[in-house]
């Protein structure tokens, strides 16, 4: 079973998308199911490290914060962009120092850290676990690292470690 | 026009205003790219588009087409997952590229590795 | 009435997603530097997609909305690939 099938929930769900893109019948369910076991098992070259997951029930929250200030942030350059040059306005880097060790966990933070407007994940030394980021309107420094830290680091150490 | 004529006025009104605030966000990244003035700045104009300027668009066009009920919102929901998971992936490559020419070249203005050290061991 | 008002929205935002494909056209072309023009090139992608899906809610058919999937899709692979290639000699962690 599982060396034919090495991830069957990612087997299960491309072949769901396969025949939704598709149609139901038996005739997409056979291509869909030899296209889905096909690239599964590709993936397994890929040696994916199997995200354990401790508190799903954060997830939903988390994706709500994170909803709300990409709402926030994206009416915040909005207003830099249109204001132009008028006003007093330091871009910069900050280097956070991370607790967060978790690969999937770390992937996650950046999704949310460069999908905000105003923060664009730069750089990451694994060994130190410092990461530097760029920052649009860089008003307060500590400000973000604490922003960055609790908002999003900490529901992130719930959820996967 | 057949079908937009059978879309309740809510539907309709509701879609108009995300489709319009999605192109405007849009619009708005876009200009951002030209009134910046260094790479890094520039980095941080199209998220506009594809954080909540795609996802007003797609929205727009799920409440349009699940009041008609005309068809499954499938597609909606593929592609803003998809803008989702990718655009990191593209801006991150394009930072660290950036960053790794920068410091080859010795431009100005560019970090120093030494900021990538755990603040207790400096 | 509801129906006319909607039409206008979307023609106004076609319009609107035509101005950014021209700014990140301007861009792509002024550059300075090969990443800005990278970056330019992936958010001209975005903005046609989104063009297509605005075509997509006038028009009513599915098919504009597998191609904006496929745009997608394509936009993210060249990006990545030329962000890849602009990073050569590094080694790749």
């Amino acid at each position: 079973m599982s060396r034919l099938l090495p991830y069957p929930v990612l087997t299960a769900l491309l072949l769901l998308m396969w025949m939704l893109l598709t149609s139901f019948s038996v005739g997409q369910f056979l291509l869909g199911g030899a296209v889905a076991v096909g690239a599964s098992r590709a993936m397994a070259a890929l040696q994916p490290s199997k995200p354990r997951l401790r508190r799903w029930q954060l997830i939903p929250k988390l994706l709500g914060v994170v909803t709300f200030d990409i709402l926030q942030s994206n009416i915040a350059v909005a207003s830099i962009i249109l204001q132009g040059n008028r006003r007093e306005r330091i871009p910069g880097f900050v280097a956070i120092p991370l607790d967060l060790r978790d690969k999937t966990g770390l992937a996650v933070l950046a999704c949310i850290v460069t999908s905000t407007p105003g923060t664009a994940w730069v750089e990451f030394a694994p060994d130190t676990g410092v990461l530097l980021i760029h920052v649009l309107d860089l008003a307060d420094e500590a400000e973000w690292v604490s922003v960055i830290k609790q908002r999003y680091e900490q529901p992130l150490m719930e959820i996967f470690e | 026009m057949n079908h937009l004529e059978d879309l309740p006025a809510w539907a309709a009104l509701l879609t108009a205003f995300l489709v319009v605030l999605g192109a405007g966000l849009t619009l708005i990244g876009a200009i951002g790219t030209l009134r910046f003035r260094s790479f890094f700045e520039r980095v941080h104009a199209p998220t506009l588009g594809t954080s909540w300027g795609t996802g007003a668009i797609l929205l727009a066009s799920a409440v349009c087409f699940s009041a008609l009920g005309s068809r499954p919102i499938i597609h909606e929901i593929l592609i803003g997952v998809f803008i989702t998971v990718t655009t990191p992936v593209t801006l991150m490559l394009l930072a660290r590229a950036t960053i790794y020419r920068d410091r080859t070249e010795g431009n100005e203005g560019v970090p120093p590795r030494s900021l990538l050290r755990h603040p207790h061991d400096a | 009435m509801t129906a006319a008002i909607l039409l206008w929205a979307v023609t106004a935002a076609q319009a609107m997603l035509v101005a950014a494909m021209a700014c990140s056209a301007y861009r792509l072309i002024r550059g300075p530097r090969a990443q800005d023009r990278v970056l330019c090139l992936d958010a001209t992608y975005v903005s046609a997609m989104l063009l297509i899906l605005t075509i997509g809610i006038r028009t009513g058919s599915a098919i504009y909305f597998e191609a904006a999937l496929i745009i997608a899709v394509l936009g993210f692979v060249s990006s990545v690939a030329l962000a890849k290639f602009l990073m050569r000699g590094e080694v790749i962690e």
